[in-house]
């Protein structure tokens, strides 16, 4: 059974007398373990559809299956929580929380999920480490260059073993060698077997993933393996 | 069953998580932000405690004049019918005997008449300056004993055993310090220490100079004229030694009411009308302490209301400002309730700050001040009323506010769309 399963959706909205179809009548699955970039032009919808897929948003129509469970049928409390546990979510510009340190930051979503202090500690002392910055653990974001931030927010989704990795054009606001950092970040997670879905609009960022989803005016134009697979 | 489990972990969950946040947000805000919170705060609470506390103050610093410069702890009077305290010594003798006794006073009274111009109304048609008092016979060594009034004379002295052609007249009764002009009210005009004036008690005239005039602020003390109780048996006629006052003070350990209750038990009541210092309390101060024990609570709600809308302002501002990472929050899978909870220990924290900074100022710093130097209102010696259920009171009420206007904007800004707050739309 595919852990990602979406069936005919669709996302409108409406501008004036307009109804902008950002999300047309998209289907596919995505397999465990896969890493996925979804490209096309700006405006094409490839975040849009990230964020239903992410549970950010609610389509308005079509079905989203994850791991087996009907997503769309879920309670704001119960997207919440599906997000907690089973997603992890990378912003294009970090979305890290100035108040808190890189630690904290990943620690809590942890927390959240009821870990002590002491164990979300260590998981997020790990999950830092694994994107290479067991030295910058006290630091707040401010103190951090971008790709450090990046990383951190990372660290942040992965740091509780989600299901699926979302990242919305991490690179975006990076230099190239700092965008290949974080990329190297995704690659290695995805040699652990972590599922990424990775939106980008830079075609040779999308070569390095296994699979390339085209987007165009919202509809999926074009979806195959890469050479690389 | 695990239904419940799961949501009481949930909820310590929310308050553990909404604690993490809240304490890194203050400890990495601006601090000279949060100073500045903290600072409204505490004068929110002091507006809460003080205002009020000098309100009621002002009238227990009339109440306690009263109490110590006039009634005592137990005042006898005469029964309603009576004009004076029948078997006054016997009476007196009862009270020395009972446990709590410390010390007495007691006081001959009649009403009479002040004139000061009265060589000039010799000449026709001029009006005599007089002033109605109630002329009170004194043991001028034992009525300060007991009341200490004599160290509340704003001029001259105070009576001695030989002053026998001498009276201490109440600052009430002198246009000097009561400037009133009122046909029913008549004050004396130009009459100072060293003047004399004419004293009349019934049909007995007497030339008297004035030694010292009193004013205490105590009740009736200043519209009255003091003379040595062996002089006004003279001029009053009273050779029995039947008192009209005896002003009684207690060890502080018998209350009042035990003593009165004792002294009715006693048969003193057949003789006496017998009163605590409260039932002796002038009907005005009653009306009074009543009157501004409202205005204090008014006061108190509207600083109540204030403190309120502070709390909601900056936790609004705070929440609006801090949108998207509110948004972020829920993005990542933070609940809406753990975050609710950030807020609302932030507003407690501010809240409890002011309360434990405004409850230091009051206990350590303006209560003993205002007791060393009561604020001198023209009728009382105010003080400032404080005590320790009150304030609790008060601070546990702008905690409920706080919580109150701490929660609702936390509330309208973590209902807004997730995907919305993150994109800033």
């Amino acid at each position: 059974m595919p852990l990602i399963e979406v069936k005919n959706l669709k996302k409108t909205f409406q501008s004036g007398e307009a109804t902008i179809r950002a999300v047309d009548d998209v289907s596919f699955s995505v397999e465990e373990g896969e890493f996925v970039a979804i490209t096309g032009r700006s405006g094409s919808g490839k975040s849009t559809l990230l964020y239903q897929l992410g549970l950010l948003d609610t389509p308005t129509s079509g079905e989203i299956h994850i791991g087996g469970v009907d997503v769309l049928t879920l309670e704001s409390d119960g997207r919440t929580d599906f997000r907690l546990r089973d997603l992890g979510y990378v912003f294009q510009d970090y979305a890290n929380l100035p108040s808190l340190t890189a630690l904290e930051n990943v620690m809590l979503p942890l927390l959240m999920q009821g870990y002590t202090e002491e164990e979300a500690t260590k998981k997020a002392t790990n999950a830092l480490a694994r994107v290479g910055l067991q030295d910058r653990l006290d630091n707040l974001p401010s103190q951090l260059s971008g790709g450090q931030q990046q990383r951190v927010a990372i660290a942040r989704a992965i740091g509780h073993d989600p299901k699926i990795l979302f990242a919305d054009e991490p690179t975006a606001n990076l230099d190239t060698e700092t965008s290949e950092t974080v990329l190297k970040a995704f690659l290695d997670l995805h040699k652990d077997g972590q599922t990424i879905l990775m939106v980008t609009h830079e075609p040779e960022y999308a070569e390095l993933t296994e699979r390339i989803m085209v987007l165009a005016d919202g509809k999926l134009v074009s979806d195959k393996k890469t050479a690389k697979h | 069953m695990s239904t419940h489990k799961r949501t009481t972990a949930s909820w310590k969950t929310s308050l553990s998580v909404g604690a993490f946040l809240a304490y890194r947000e203050l400890r990495r805000s601006n601090p000279w932000t949060t100073i500045l919170i903290v600072f409204v705060m505490t004068l929110t609470f002091l507006n809460l405690v003080v205002v009020s506390g000098i309100l009621v103050g002002l009238i227990e610093g009339s109440i306690d004049a009263n109490k110590r410069m006039y009634s005592g702890d137990v005042l006898i009077s005469p029964l309603l019918e009576k004009s004076y305290i029948e078997q006054s010594p016997e009476v007196e003798k009862i009270v020395r005997t009972l446990p709590g006794f410390v010390a007495l006073t007691e006081r001959y009274a009649e009403p009479g008449k002040v004139v000061s111009n009265y060589k000039e109304t010799l000449a026709p048609g001029v009006k005599p300056n007089q002033t109605s008092a109630l002329v009170v016979g004194i043991d001028p060594v034992q009525e300060d004993a007991v009341t200490g009034i004599g160290s509340k004379l704003k001029r001259g002295e105070f009576l001695s055993a030989g002053d026998t052609e001498a009276i201490v007249i109440g600052a009430d009764l002198l246009y000097e310090f009561t400037p009133i002009e009122s046909p029913s009210y008549v004050t004396l005009k130009n009459v100072t220490v060293g003047s004399k004036v004419l004293l009349e008690v019934g049909n007995t005239k007497r030339e008297v100079t004035i030694k010292g005039i009193i004013k205490s602020k105590a009740g009736d003390v200043d519209a009255r004229v003091f003379m040595l109780d062996s002089e006004f048996r003279k001029i009053a006629g009273r050779g029995d030694y039947n008192v009209d006052e005896i002003a009684v003070v207690l060890d502080g350990e018998t209350t009042a009411e035990e003593f009165k209750n004792k002294l009715l038990a006693s048969g003193v009541g057949d003789y006496a009308r017998v009163q605590t210092f409260e039932d002796a309390q002038p009907k005005f101060l009653k009306d009074i302490k009543a009157t501004f024990a409202l205005l204090g609570n008014v006061i108190g709600s509207i600083g109540l209301v204030v403190a309120s809308i502070t709390i909601f302002i900056v936790i609004f501002v705070n929440a609006i400002t801090r949108r998207r990472f509110i948004g972020i929050l829920k993005g990542i899978g933070i609940s809406e309730r753990a975050i609710k909870f950030s807020y609302v220990l932030q507003s407690l924290f501010y809240a409890l700050s002011g309360v434990v900074i405004g409850s230091l100022l009051v206990f350590l710093v303006l209560k003993p001040f205002f007791a060393a130097n009561p604020i001198n209102f023209p009728f009382s010696d105010g003080i400032l009323v404080a005590t320790v259920s009150g304030t609790a009171t008060k601070a546990f009420i702008l905690f409920i506010a706080t919580l109150i206007a701490g929660y609702i904007p936390a509330r309208m800004v973590v209902r807004q769309n997730t995907l919305s707050a993150i994109l800033g739309r």
